[in-house]
Order: structure tokens, then C-alpha cells, then sequence
């Protein structure tokens, strides 16, 4: 372990811990754009600045290790004026069109403008314009508002091992993008949408469906695999517009493509609404008391013709357990026959 | 399941997902685990980082052999023989965990070792196709490591012989003592939300809720008493066996809930006739599915966003699931459906809440008498989970196995019922991709899936489409026994020479047209979806 | 015969540019004609040679005979014939084309360590660089020295990275040696991208063995087993120099397993890098071996902890290492008695800008900048006043003339704002505009830059739109201020060096310059003359001949008037491109 002092608090951490992570663990708040505890330290959005008694510079706070003894200043003024810098930097070669952007009131960026209460910028000039859709049908890539954190090419490296993208160009130009800027085409699984901290990456289906203030989020877990990954449901006016995950649940955040873009068949016009009888051939919409009534006399009748072993009961891997549960007593108490079964075997 | 079961005592994954990274040597033996468990894979992924050894045997190279250190690529089919044969090198080289298996195991007797005895390297290699050297080099890998995990799916279930395979892994497992520990286990990976939680609810023939069977008095008196109805003792019918039954007369009515057989059952041919010729069938889904469209009754559910309840996911974890929207128009969850169908039946289901309904799963059921929706409000809890102050269990047999000793079981390797033939010259296997899921259901009805993975198509190896004049994306008849689908040949290196893949998810060309429904596994009744014979043949239409 | 006759040609980059390659054909042939088969006979040898410096010179040629050298410079291959006659023959110098006086002085008060040898040796022979004492000090090393020893013997010489930031080589293979690991690297730094220099370029074509015998006892003092050149594809002759090298190296058993039978194994690979500034910075260089985008990250950990693939990594310039068999050698102490007591030995410049003289030098350390323009360079061209001096590249500051007398080291250079760098030294008169240069480098920097951090990708931006403004004539009131505020930031926050430094020729110009910064911006005025949106073009009427040569030349018609009469430019039209000025023989056109 060791011991050290942020902003005059001592903090003990094991070995191998960053000063950001300590000051984090302390409660002290230090901005950071390019930080994501999931990933490899990267050290570009330098808004993590801290001054270290008896360095010569102020050093990045993610990227250094807390050792021992270590006095850290996490605020000077000369500090505050260089991350004010950045923001500002930032700022002037953004859209600032956060009055439709999607990402508003859920964006990083923005967050730090209204921190630095950036009204004016000392900077502006030149501004990246790209005018090229990526044609892919799930991430609409707005590079405009890319701040070249450079999360979604690590996390695409170093957690999904697919490395679809990178920064390409140098200087002013640089631009993360695929190879040789063809459209996306991966395993669309999105984390890069999810490590976003602008709205450079957002998800298509969710486009205009609802802003973030107006969002309900529920917590559930995934109808998917059997991973039972940790979801995040957006909802609005009663629709699903998108699915998030947090990074402190047990899939630590990440997702699938299933997972996180395929849940538009909740709301989808297919689904059934009403009861459905067959007479003549041809379904007819029927209410609940005659479907069920239906149902049970057709049962009883079978039960008593045949026996109870004569009906068989098929229940779902994709029904909650308490569902199974009363399925199966259904079929055990009610129709008295062991005649229950799932598709584990498929 | 019942494999597992049988060798200590209980079927589920010994460890959980997330001791995955802090194995040092993952080996995955019939999963696909990028496309179908893609976060699993993850932690495989972070575990490779971090320095772990990853061994992958497929007949096909899946995403995954990417990462892996070793590609194991057997013929379809010959899981046994690759297992007896690590074995025998595992044996021979004295490489495993005496103490363990003097103290924790049975069966390690003169029989199962003469067995091993004829599976030599030479011999895996002649059945599996996989090299000598690289079997035993995943021997050594295997039992030379501290915390080795296997993982496993239905490329290792889903043949006639699948109960068998699993006894071979657990033999492994157990041989080389990488059970009962931390990061060190038998890892069956289950492919649906909560196939586990269906299973532990008692939805088998045999079993109520926690694997209690149905046959012994004891469980039936418990079970009658709090239910308060007289129950049968006579284990029921599994659902391949429910079709049988039906086509011999003996089934007149089917209740099927969320389930889309006539897709994903094999055989999918037979399977709608006998659908069909019930007497009555009902059918209780969120869409009009291929069997629902067979049914005397449609009953419209509402899905996991519109209701409450707990899932258990693969590493037997209750988590809860949240209504987050009203579903649309009269659809209801489940549970009120079944509850409402008892009381027209005559039988009252009385819970204000659902929460109250998995009080009763724990009053039958003691492994998750500890766990409630207010525990769960703050994160999923793994069974067992006895009483309300217990953690819940992330990894199995610390302390011994249900069954008191690991059991070795002597396999000997069967080749799958159908054998490519001169009529039917190529092994077909199926499976899943990474964008559709099972029979499509939800995910072709999700456009932008449907844009990257819009059409099935069957892949099959450049020399194989070579010699018979096959160009990528053209059409193709492919023709099993049972019946005949046409759909797009996709020329790729995935699957080796004699070997084709087709995905399961399409109704336009369902692969389970061309599987076997009668080849089933004799304890587990799962049927051989991963091997059968196919002919190929240039589309003329 | 009986006479000894060499031939020494100058097959540099620059010396190839100029012809070196006919010239060497044109002695070959001639000679032959002659009846003396230069390549037969043992008496008589032309050798290529690499850059000594002078390129301006070019092509240069040293007639050697009986050990008495003579040099000729710009030679061209129909000046070849007579040189055989009258000079090899007929043993008559040919007087009118022998270098002069001025070629001697750009040599006097140079030291020459590292390029004591291009020029001498033929850099495709590895016999010419074993015949000056080549291979000597790995053979002394593995005789007599213990890594330790060695790296005792650097630290005590006092040699210092050549790269740019002169961290001091001993010190820095000490650190790699202790970091445990049991695989470790050595690479060579070749990645030189400041504009205008070619110093490691020069070494590696005239003498690439000497860089390849430091690596080897780098790698010997710090336990590596191999070591990579990483080299800009840019320089195809320096990169087929020193695969030749490396290959004769290998069969002379300098290189490969068990070497010179001390049981050590060594090789080299080289790797090439497609141009990019950054990646002369040690962790862009070691991403881009890797074969990751070329992007430096934080340090630490430092390459020589965590470095190529996670192994302990020293990385040295070329300069660098080309100065240790030199110091294996003649010991620590000779080298120590060359600079000042912090920077030890000589540094090679690439001198260029407005000095008569251009072309690359080495120097002792502390030598002052006024011998080094004055007495190497021979002053400003044109006799012009000097203004300032840049050194260190893009990375660098300007140095005004007031300062001349400034020592050449890497504490006075940092004392003034600037840097000793890789060793790019640009001379100034009056003729350049400050702003102007500050926006050229900055250009440069921007384009460079890898775009990792927000500080450099659009800060360097922001700086460069500023300084174009100020040129342009839009420069607003502030500007100076925002330009150092900035700066500042930008100096503080990049990420590498590359940002860290990029502000550098901007802050030393406003610090040494700021008048120019104002008139450009509140007078709307450039004092030297360069930037063209301030310049006005006006033709004096009292000298104007009315010659018409102005109005010819004009390639937007902006100039009207009579023949015989007056002229005068419309300043709409005019772009201001200065052909009239160029072409006016009586002095009638005003530039301000």
C-alpha cells in the first residue's frame, strides 16, 4: 500500500494505483475526457492535469501511479487556466449544436462548458467539416463532434479484439475511422457508443426519439444469450429507444449487438395484441374471458376423453422463472401430468 | 444437463462468468463463444490479455480461434475420442491430480483407464483429424495449468452421443482436479436468458422445481401439501418425446408457452404435420410464430420489458428484470395468463405480487430460500443461497460434490447416427451467428439486424465449392433425408472440406428441415442438430 | 608508375544530386582510356565517400598522390579528362577548379568525432572503415570491459543524447541495464524529421559502421539481443548503406551469434518509418515498430522500463552512438576535453539559411555562434546584417544577433529560450520576417502533429490561424497576448515533446521580436518585406525609365504607363508577387 496526499487528504491504495483512480476513491473530482477505468490509460485529453510536488510539469493523472509519499495538487491556477484551454480548443472546432444534438444533457463536453461556464471562446477558427455518412444501419458516426478520446478505438482493441477503427491523418485532420474510411462494417456490438463521451457515436434507432431529460431508465437484464447481462431500458412515451449498460454491473457495461441494438421488436407492429381463436380455419380476435374460457373447456374435455397425460406443456427459456414456475404448476396441479418441458435441449 | 447431474450431483457452470479472467488456460470445446456468448467471450479475451492460455476446438474456425494459442480442428462429432485422447497422454505423462482424485473422486478404476488406454494420440488423430502434436500439447496445457476452465455448448450437446461428451469433460475436469475451486471448473454455456431458470423451475418431465424428481414419494407429498392438490408420480414426457407421443396418438393437446418449435425442433417438416393433426393446441407468444400460426389458440404475451420477474442467467445468477412499458393492446405478461387459465380451470393462484410467487419457489426450492426481490434490488445473487444472510455461491463444489465423490465415467466414442454417405456426401452441422438469434423471432424483426444478416446461407469450403463449380452467393439446394431447403452458398474457410454450416435462425430455409428428429441422445433425449448428412447440389430453379 | 594514386569521390545524398554518380563513371572511364583500370590496378583506386560536409561544393573530389591530397570542387564530368591529364598524368594541379581558402576556413574550427571518418572511408566497404581503426572498440569492449565498464566509461565521457533533449547515454543504458527482464532492446533513433536537417542522415551514408559498432556495444553494455534501426523510408541511400553494412557486419561475424567469440549475440533489423515527424519521439517510434499508428503515450513508464513489446528499451540517436567507439577507444577523458563541463564533446549541425557557407558541420561544444556563422559559415550572404539565429528545428527558438557571442551548449541554448535539438541551425538576416518564420514552423508542427492531445491537434492549430492572421494583415489587437497565453497552455498540456516544444519558435520570436508583431498587426506592416498581403509594390517615378520591363513581367497587368514616361501600379491588380521588383534595373520599384 501506499500512502499519499491529494489536495491535503491523505489516501492510502494498493500499488499499481493511478492518481486518478486514488483521487477518485478519495471523492476529490478531476475532469477527464479520455479515462475510462475499463480501458489502458491513454493520456490525450490532458484535462486530468495535476501538479506533483517536486515534478518540473504538471502530469496527466490517469496515466501516473500513485506512489508513496506523492503530495498532488489536483487544482492551481495554472492548472485551471489549461484545462479551461482545452475545453475552449475543443469548443472551437465543434458544431456546439447541442440544441439538437442527441447527446445533450448526457454529454461530457457539454458538461465541461457549462462548468467553465464557457460562453465566449478566445478561439475560434477552422472547424472539421465532413460531409460523408457512414451508410452502417446501426452507429451514425458524426466525426464533427469527435474529440479524439480515442475510447472507441481502445475499446474496440482491447476489449471486443475486433480493432475495426483508428485514427487516421495527422495533425488537425486526425479523425478515427475505419480502414481507408469505407463504412463501418464490424460486429456492430457499440461499446464504442457506449465510451462516447460526445455525440460523435450514437446509436441510429435511437435518433430523435427522445431527449435525454425526458428519458425513464429501467434497470433489467438482457432477453438475449445466457450471459444475463445488465441492461439499462431508455424509455419514452411508452417505446424503447435505446439500451445502455452501466460499466459497474457484472458484464462491466459492455454488450452485444443483440443486446444493445436489437430490441426494437418490442415495439415492433408484428407483436400480438388481442386473443386469437381459430374458427373456420381463419383467426378471429376474441376477449380474454372467451379465449381462456375457450381454452379450459377444451382441456377439461381432452382431460377427461384421453386423461391428463394426453396434454403436454412446452414452457420458455425466455419466460422469467416465476412464469416457469406457475407454468409447470399449472401443468402439475391443474392438468395433473408431468407433461412439462423447455428447449434446453435445442 | 442431466449429464452433469449425473457425474456430481448437479448440472449447472461450476464458476462464474467473471473468474473467466483470472483463468490461465481457458479451454472452449464446442462453443462458439464470439457470436453466441459474445461477453463471455470478453472476459476470455481479457483473460488472453492478461496472459492466460486460450485452446479452441471447432470443426469450424470460429472468431475466437483468433485468439486462441491452439485450434483444435476436429470432424464434427468427435469429441470423445479428442477427450480420451488428451486423456490417455494426460495418463500416460502422469499429469494429473492424484490427491484430487484419491480424495474426491470415484470410478478412476481399472476399467476407465484400460478404456483410455486404446484412445493413443495416433488414434485421436486418425477419428478427429486433429494432429498428434496438438493433442498433446493441449493435454499438457490443460493439466499442466493452475486455474484451467472448459466451456462448453451445444456443439457438445446436440449429438446422439452428447451425454457421453459430457461425461468425457467432466472425466477431464476431474481427472486433472481443476473443480471445485476458484477459476477452475466445468463451464456449460446456456444460450437462452433463462434456460437455466427454466430448468431449475422445474419445467423437465422429471423434476420439480430444484431438481427434486417427481417418482420419489417424499418430493410428491412436499410439492401436494403445498399446493394443496394430489399430484402424479409418473415422470412425464420429454418434448421431443411429446412429439412422438403425438404422432402416435397418445398427446390430443399441447399448451406451448414462448416456444417456437416448428423452427427450432429438428426435422421441422414432421414437426409441423404432427403439430398440426392435434386436437388442440395452444400457443402464447408476443408474435404470430411459424407454430403459432398452427394453433387453435393465439394468446398475445407481453416481453421482458412489460413485466417483473427474475431471470437466471448461465452461471446461476437470479437477477431482476423490470417492467419498463405497457404492452400493447390486450397482451399480458405470462404469468397473469396462467394464473387467469387456472382459476377458468377451477384452480385459484392467489399472489398480490409476483415477488410473492418466488417466495413459494423458495419455500419448495432451499437453494433460493435466501434470496428475495429486496436482496435483489441491490444485484443479482448466485444459488445456492440458502438463507437470507448467505452471499450466494459463485463457484460449486468448494466444499465436496452433492453427490459426495466426483464420478469418472468410462466413454468410448460413437460415431454420429448419420454418417455422410455416398448420397449424402457432406457432414452438415448448424448453429447460430452473432446478429440473428434462435429462430428469429425477436431479431428479424429488428431492421437493422436484418441489413447486416438479411438471408441464411450455407457455408462450405472453396475446395468443396471448387469441385463443384459453387461461386459465393449463389443459390444451392441442400438435401437431407427429411426434406430439401434452397439458399445462398457462402464459399469461406470456416468449415473444413466435407464439412458445411448452416445457421439456424431463417424460416425460409430452416436448417432444422434437414436434421434428424429421431437421433436423440438415450439419457438426455437432445437430439443430433450438429451432425447429419447432406447433398449439395447446384440450384437449377 | 610506382605511384600511389586514390580517388575520392562525394557520393553523399548531396554529392549524387550534384552528379557524383557521372563524375565517378567519367574518372572510371577516363582512366581507362588511359590505359590505368582503376579497378585492376593496386596502385590506383576511386572510391565513393560520404558527405563531408560542404555540399554546396559538390560535386567534391580528392586526388590523392603519394598521400599528397588535393580537392577539387564542383566538378563535372566533362572536367574530368583534363583532371586525368594534366593532374594524374601529367601531375600539374588544375589550379583554376581546386577548392580555395574559404574551403579551408569552413574547416578550421570544426572538431570532427563523429564525422571524423565520412568522407574518408567508403561507406560500402567494411575493409576502408576496419583500415581506420574500425571494430576496435568492440574488440576492446569484449576484451577488456564489462557492460559495466562500459557504461562507467560513457557516463564519465559525459556524452549526452544528440537526439534533442541531451539526456546523458550513460545514464540512460544504466537505467535499462538494471531493469530486470530477460529480453531487451536497443534501437536507432534514424527518424530525422526536423526540416532542413540531415545530420544522421550524412553519418549513416558516409559512415554506417560506426553507428552499428555503438549499437553493438549499447547492446553489450545494457544486455540486449536485439536492436532495430528505425529509419525514414525517405532516405533510400542511407537505408541501402546500412543494409549493406549490416550485412558485411554479419559476415564478418560483428554481428549474429556469438560474437568475435565473447559468447554474445547481437543482431539488427531495420525497420522503416513512412516520414512522420512524431515518431522521433521514443514511444510514437517504439508504436510504430510495433506496427501501431505512430503516437507517443505517457511517460512514465519510460522506455527504458516498459518499452518495444513491454521489454526494457534504450533508444539512441544516431549521432549518439556513432560517438561511442570514438570513445571506447581514446578513453572518456579524451572526449570529456571537448565542450564545456556540462555538454561534453562535439555536435553536428546542419548549417543553412542566409550564410555564405551551407552544409553540415561538427563543432565542439561551446564554440560561439559568431565562429560558427562567421568563421564556418563566412558570414551573411550578400553582406547583409544578421537578424537571428534558429536552432533546434521546429522545436527550437530563435537566438537574435545581439547574442552572438552566446556559448554553443545545452544550458546556454535552453537559457535563451531555445534548444540545442537534433542540430538544425538556420541563419537569419534582415531579409526574414519573425512572424513569418514562427508561422512556418508552426506549419510544420501542425501537420505533424500525431493528433493525440487536444493541446497540440488544435492548439498548434489555433496558433498557426493566429500567426497566419498577423501575416495576412488581419491580426487583431490582443493577438500577442493570446498568442503566449496559448503558447503557454500548449507548452504545459501536449502530451510528448513535439507540443511541449512546438510554441517554442513562437515565444522566442515574441520575446526577441515583438516589435514585428506589432507593426504587423497595428501597423499593417511587415519589416522585412516577406509577407505579401502587407506589401505594397510602388514605383518610384523619379527613377522610373518607363523601360516597360515591369509591365512585361507583370502577370496580372497591374502595371500601366507610356513608354519613355513614369509607370505606376494598380494596387487592385497587383498580387503583389514581386516580378517587377525582381526585374527593375533601376531601382524604381518600392517594397513596404
Amino acid at each position: 500500500m501506499n500512502t499519499l496526499m491529494i489536495d491535503g487528504k491523505y489516501i492510502e491504495v494498493p500499488e499499481g494505483t493511478t492518481i486518478l483512480e486514488a483521487a477518485r476513491r478519495a471523492g476529490i473530482y478531476i475532469p477527464t475526457l479520455c479515462d475510462d477505468p475499463r480501458l489502458e490509460p491513454y493520456g490525450a485529453c490532458r484535462l486530468c492535469l495535476v501538479q506533483v510536488k517536486g515534478m518540473p510539469r504538471p502530469v496527466t493523472s490517469c496515466t501516473t501511479p500513485a506512489t508513496d509519499g506523492m503530495e498532488v495538487q489536483t487544482s492551481n491556477e495554472q492548472i485551471e487556466r489549461i484545462r479551461k484551454t482545452i475545453v475552449e480548443l475543443l469548443l472551437s472546432d465543434h458544431p456546439n449544436d447541442c440544441m439538437v444534438c442527441e447527446k445533450a444533457g448526457d454529454c461530457t463536453l457539454q458538461e465541461l462548458a457549462y462548468f467553465y461556464n464557457l460562453r465566449e471562446n478566445r478561439f475560434w477558427g477552422e472547424r472539421r467539416q465532413y460531409t460523408r455518412k457512414d451508410a452502417n444501419p446501426f452507429i451514425e458516426r458524426d466525426m464533427e463532434k469527435c474529440v479524439l478520446c480515442g475510447k472507441c478505438v481502445r475499446v474496440c482493441e482491447e476489449v471486443q479484439g475486433v480493432a475495426a477503427i483508428d485514427i487516421a491523418y495527422r495533425g488537425f485532420q486526425a479523425k478515427v475511422c475505419p480502414p481507408f474510411e469505407r463504412d463501418l462494417d464490424c460486429e456492430f456490438c457499440g461499446q464504442c457508443v457506449s465510451v462516447c463521451p460526445t455525440g460523435a457515436l450514437i446509436g441510429k434507432q435511437s435518433l430523435g426519439k427522445g431527449r435525454q431529460k425526458d428519458i425513464k431508465r429501467v434497470d433489467t437484464v438482457c432477453p438475449y444469450c445466457g450471459c444475463g447481462c445488465n441492461i439499462t431500458l431508455h424509455v419514452s412515451r411508452n417505446e424503447v429507444i435505446r439500451v445502455t449498460s452501466e460499466p459497474d454491473t457484472l458484464n462491466e457495461g459492455w454488450l452485444c449487438v443483440k443486446g444493445r441494438f436489437g430490441f426494437r421488436f418490442v415495439n415492433s407492429p408484428d407483436r400480438l395484441k388481442t386473443p386469437l381463436i381459430r374458427r373456420n380455419g381463419r383467426f378471429e380476435e376474441a376477449t380474454w374471458t372467451e379465449a381462456l374460457g375457450y381454452i379450459a373447456s377444451n382441456l377439461k374435455r381432452i382431460k377427461k376423453q384421453y386423461g391428463a397425460d394426453a396434454i403436454a406443456g412446452l414452457s420458455s427459456a425466455r419466460c422469467t422463472n416465476e412464469e416457469n414456475y406457475l407454468f409447470q404448476k399449472f401443468m402439475r396441479a391443474v392438468i395433473g401430468t408431468n407433461n412439462v418441458d423447455h428447449c434446453a435441449r435445442y | 444437463m442431466a449429464g452433469l447431474a449425473t457425474v456430481f450431483g448437479s448440472g449447472a457452470m461450476t464458476n462464474s462468468i467473471q473468474e473467466i479472467e483470472d483463468n490461465d488456460l481457458i479451454f472452449v470445446i464446442g462453443s462458439n463463444t464470439k457470436e453466441n456468448h459474445p461477453i463471455v467471450a470478453l472476459r476470455m479475451i481479457k483473460a488472453v490479455r492478461r496472459g492466460a492460455r486460450l485452446i479452441v476446438a471447432d470443426p469450424r474456425k470460429v472468431p475466437l480461434v483468433r485468439f486462441a494459442h491452439l485450434w483444435l480442428q476436429q470432424k464434427p462429432g468427435t469429441d470423445v475420442a479428442l477427450l480420451n485422447s488428451m486423456m490417455h497422454v494426460i495418463v500416460k505423462e502422469e499429469l494429473y491430480d492424484r490427491e484430487f482424485i484419491v480424495e474426491r473422486t470415484e470410478g478412476f478404476n481399472r476399467e476407465f483407464l484400460d478404456n483410455l488406454e486404446e484412445y493413443t494420440p495416433e488414434v485421436g488423430e486418425k477419428i478427429t483429424g486433429v494432429s498428434k502434436d496438438k493433442i498433446i500439447e493441449a493435454a499438457r496445457l490443460y493439466a499442466t495449468a493452475e486455474r484451467a476452465g472448459i466451456y462448453y455448448t451445444m456443439g457438445i450437446t446436440q449429438h446422439s452421443h452428447g451425454s457421453d461428451n459430457v461425461f468425457s469433460i467432466a472425466n477431464l475436469a476431474l481427472m486433472c482436479g481443476n473443480l471445485g475451486k476458484e477459476s477452475s471448473g466445468v463451464n456449460p454455456l446456456r444460450g437462452q436468458n433463462n434456460v437455466q431458470g427454466s430448468t431449475d423451475m422445474g419445467c423437465i418431465p422429471d423434476s420439480y422445481p430444484g431438481y427434486q424428481k417427481v417418482n420419489l414419494p417424499a418430493v410428491k407429498e412436499k410439492f401436494e401439501h403445498l399446493w394443496g392438490v394430489k399430484l402424479s408420480e409418473k415422470p412425464g414426457l420429454t418434448a421431443p418425446e411429446m412429439i412422438f407421443e403425438a404422432e402416435a396418438g397418445n398427446v390430443r393437446a399441447m399448451y406451448i408457452m414462448g416456444e417456437n418449435p416448428v423452427l427450432s425442433d429438428p426435422d421441422v417438416n414432421h414437426t409441423v404435420k404432427i403439430l398440426k393433426e392435434l386436437d388442440f393446441l395452444v400457443v402464447q407468444d408476443i408474435f404470430m410464430t411459424e407454430t403459432a400460426e398452427l394453433a387453435h389458440v393465439v394468446l398475445p404475451a407481453a416481453s421482458f420489458a412489460e413485466k417483473d420477474g427474475t431471470f437466471t442467467n448461465t452461471e446461476r445468477r437470479v437477477q431482476r428484470i423490470r417492467k419498463a412499458i405497457d404492452p400493447p393492446g390486450r397482451a399480458r405478461d405470462d404469468a397473469w395468463i396462467i394464473m387467469e387459465l387456472s382459476k377458468t380451470m377451477g384452480y385459484e393462484m392467489k399472489y398480490s405480487h409476483i415477488s410473492e410467487v418466488f417466495n413459494e419457489i423458495g419455500m419448495a426450492w432451499p437453494a433460493v430460500a435466501g434470496i428475495s426481490y429486496s436482496r435483489l434490488e441491490r444485484g443479482g445473487i448466485q444459488w445456492p443461497c440458502p438463507t437470507s444472510d448467505h452471499p450466494g455461491t459463485p463457484y460449486l463444489f468448494k466444499g465436496g460434490f452433492p453427490r459426495g465423490r466426483g464420478r469418472f465415467t468410462t466413454v468410448r466414442f460413437r460415431p454420429s447416427m448419420e454418417p455422410p454417405d455416398e448420397e449424402y456426401p457432406f457432414v452438415l452441422t448448424t448453429g447460430r451467428q452473432l446478429f440473428q438469434y434462435h429462430t428469429g423471432t425477436m431479431t428479424r424483426r429488428v431492421d437493422p439486424i436484418n441489413k447486416v444478416a438479411p438471408e441464411p446461407y450455407v457455408e462450405i469450403h472453396p475446395d468443396d465449392a471448387l469441385r463443384m463449380d459453387i461461386q459465393d452467393g449463389e443459390m444451392v439446394r441442400v438435401s437431407s433425408r427429411r426434406g430439401s431447403i434452397r439458399l445462398k452458398a457462402m464459399v469461406v474457410k470456416r468449415p473444413e472440406p466435407g464439412v458445411v454450416f448452416i445457421p439456424f435462425h431463417f424460416k425460409e430455409a430452416a436448417a432444422n428441415v434437414l436434421t434428424d428428429g429421431h437421433a436423440l441422445d438415450p439419457l438426455c433425449k437432445i437430439p443430433e442438430l450438429k451432425v447429419c448428412a447432406v447433398r449439395i447440389e447446384k440450384d437449377r430453379a | 608508375m610506382g605511384r600511389e594514386v586514390e580517388i575520392k569521390i562525394c557520393m553523399g545524398t548531396g554529392g549524387l544530386a550534384a552528379g557524383g554518380r557521372a563524375v565517378m563513371n567519367a574518372f572510371a572511364e577516363g582512366l581507362k582510356a588511359e590505359g590505368i583500370d582503376a579497378k585492376v590496378s593496386e596502385n590506383c583506386s576511386i572510391h565513393q565517400v560520404g558527405c563531408r560536409g560542404f555540399c554546396a561544393r559538390d560535386v567534391l573530389v580528392d586526388v590523392i598522390i603519394d598521400g599528397k591530397r588535393t580537392t577539387y570542387q564542383y566538378i563535372k564530368p566533362e572536367m574530368v579528362e583534363q583532371i586525368i591529364k594534366n593532374h594524374i598524368i601529367g601531375g600539374e594541379v588544375v589550379q583554376d577548379w581546386t577548392v580555395k581558402e574559404d574551403y579551408q576556413a569552413f574547416h578550421d574550427k570544426q572538431v570532427k568525432v563523429v564525422l571524423a571518418d565520412c568522407g574518408e572511408v567508403d561507406p560500402e566497404d567494411i575493409d576502408s572503415y576496419i583500415s581506420r581503426r574500425g571494430y576496435e572498440a568492440l574488440q576492446k569492449v569484449f576484451r577488456e570491459m564489462t557492460p559495466e565498464k562500459v557504461i562507467n566509461t560513457i557516463e564519465a565521457s559525459g556524452l549526452r543524447g544528440r537526439g534533442g533533449a541531451g539526456f546523458p547515454t550513460g545514464v540512460k543504458w544504466d537505467f535499462a541495464r538494471r531493469n530486470p527482464g530477460d529480453v531487451k532492446y536497443i534501437i536507432c533513433n534514424a527518424d530525422e524529421g526536423d526540416p532542413g536537417a540531415f545530420m544522421d542522415r550524412s553519418v549513416i551514408e558516409g559512415n554506417p559502421h560506426s553507428v552499428i559498432e555503438g549499437m553493438i556495444i549499447g547492446a553489450y553494455a545494457i544486455g540486449a539481443h536485439h536492436g532495430y534501426v528505425y529509419i525514414r523510408a525517405e532516405y533510400p541511400l542511407a537505408v541501402e548503406r546500412l543494409k549493406i553494412a549490416l550485412e558485411q557486419a554479419r559476415q564478418r561475424g560483428f554481428l549474429g551469434r556469438d560474437i568475435l567469440g565473447s559468447g554474445f549475440d547481437f543482431d539488427i533489423k531495420i525497420k522503416l518509418g513512412a516520414g512522420a515527424f512524431v515518431c522521433g519521439e521514443e514511444t510514437a517510434l517504439i508504436a510504430s515498430i510495433e506496427g501501431k499508428r505512430g503516437m507517443p503515450r505517457p511517460k512514465p513508464p519510460f522506455p527504458a522500463q516498459k518499452g518495444l513489446w513491454g521489454k526494457p528499451t534504450v533508444i539512441n540517436n544516431v549521432e549518439t552512438l556513432a560517438n561511442v567507439p570514438a570513445i571506447i577507444r581514446n578513453g572518456a577523458l579524451w572526449f570529456a576535453k571537448f565542450g564545456t563541463e556540462k555538454s561534453k564533446g562535439t555536435k553536428v549541425f546542419a548549417l543553412t539559411g542566409k550564410v555564405n557557407n551551407t552544409g553540415l558541420i561538427e563543432v565542439p561544444m561551446g564554440i560561439s555562434l559568431r565562429e560558427i556563422i562567421y568563421d564556418i559559415g563566412g558570414g551573411i550572404e550578400g553582406g547583409r546584417k544578421l537578424k537571428a539565429v534558429q536552432t533546434g528545428g521546429p522545436s527550437g527558438g530563435c537566438i537574435p544577433a545581439e547574442y552572438i557571442d552566446i556559448s554553443v551548449d545545452y544550458e546556454s541554448l535552453a537559457r535563451m529560450g531555445s534548444i540545442v535539438g537534433s542540430g538544425g541551425m538556420v541563419v537569419m538576416d534582415e531579409t526574414d520576417c519573425m512572424v513569418n518564420i514562427a508561422k512556418y514552423f508552426l506549419e510544420f508542427t501542425q501537420a505533424e502533429s500525431c493528433g493525440k492531445c487536444v493541446p497540440c491537434r488544435i492548439g498548434t492549430k489555433r496558433l498557426l490561424e493566429i500567426l497566419s492572421r498577423i501575416t495576412d494583415g488581419r491580426g487583431r489587437p490582443g493577438d500577442i497576448d493570446l498568442l503566449v497565453t496559448l503558447s503557454e497552455d500548449v507548452k504545459a498540456g501536449s502530451l510528448c515533446g513535439l507540443g511541449q516544444t512546438a510554441p517554442n519558435p513562437v515565444l522566442s520570436t515574441i520575446k526577441y521580436f515583438r516589435d514585428e508583431y506589432e507593426a504587423h498587426i497595428h501597423e499593417k506592416r511587415c519589416p522585412a518585406g516577406v509577407c505579401k498581403n502587407l506589401l505594397t509594390y510602388t514605383i518610384i517615378e523619379e527613377f522610373c525609365k518607363g523601360c516597360t520591363m515591369c509591365a512585361r513581367v507583370c502577370p496580372a497587368g497591374a502595371i500601366v504607363g507610356e513608354k519613355k514616361q513614369p509607370h505606376h501600379i494598380v494596387q487592385e491588380i497587383c498580387i503583389k508577387c514581386g516580378a517587377c521588383f525582381e526585374t527593375c534595373k533601376f531601382k524604381a520599384i518600392k517594397k513596404g
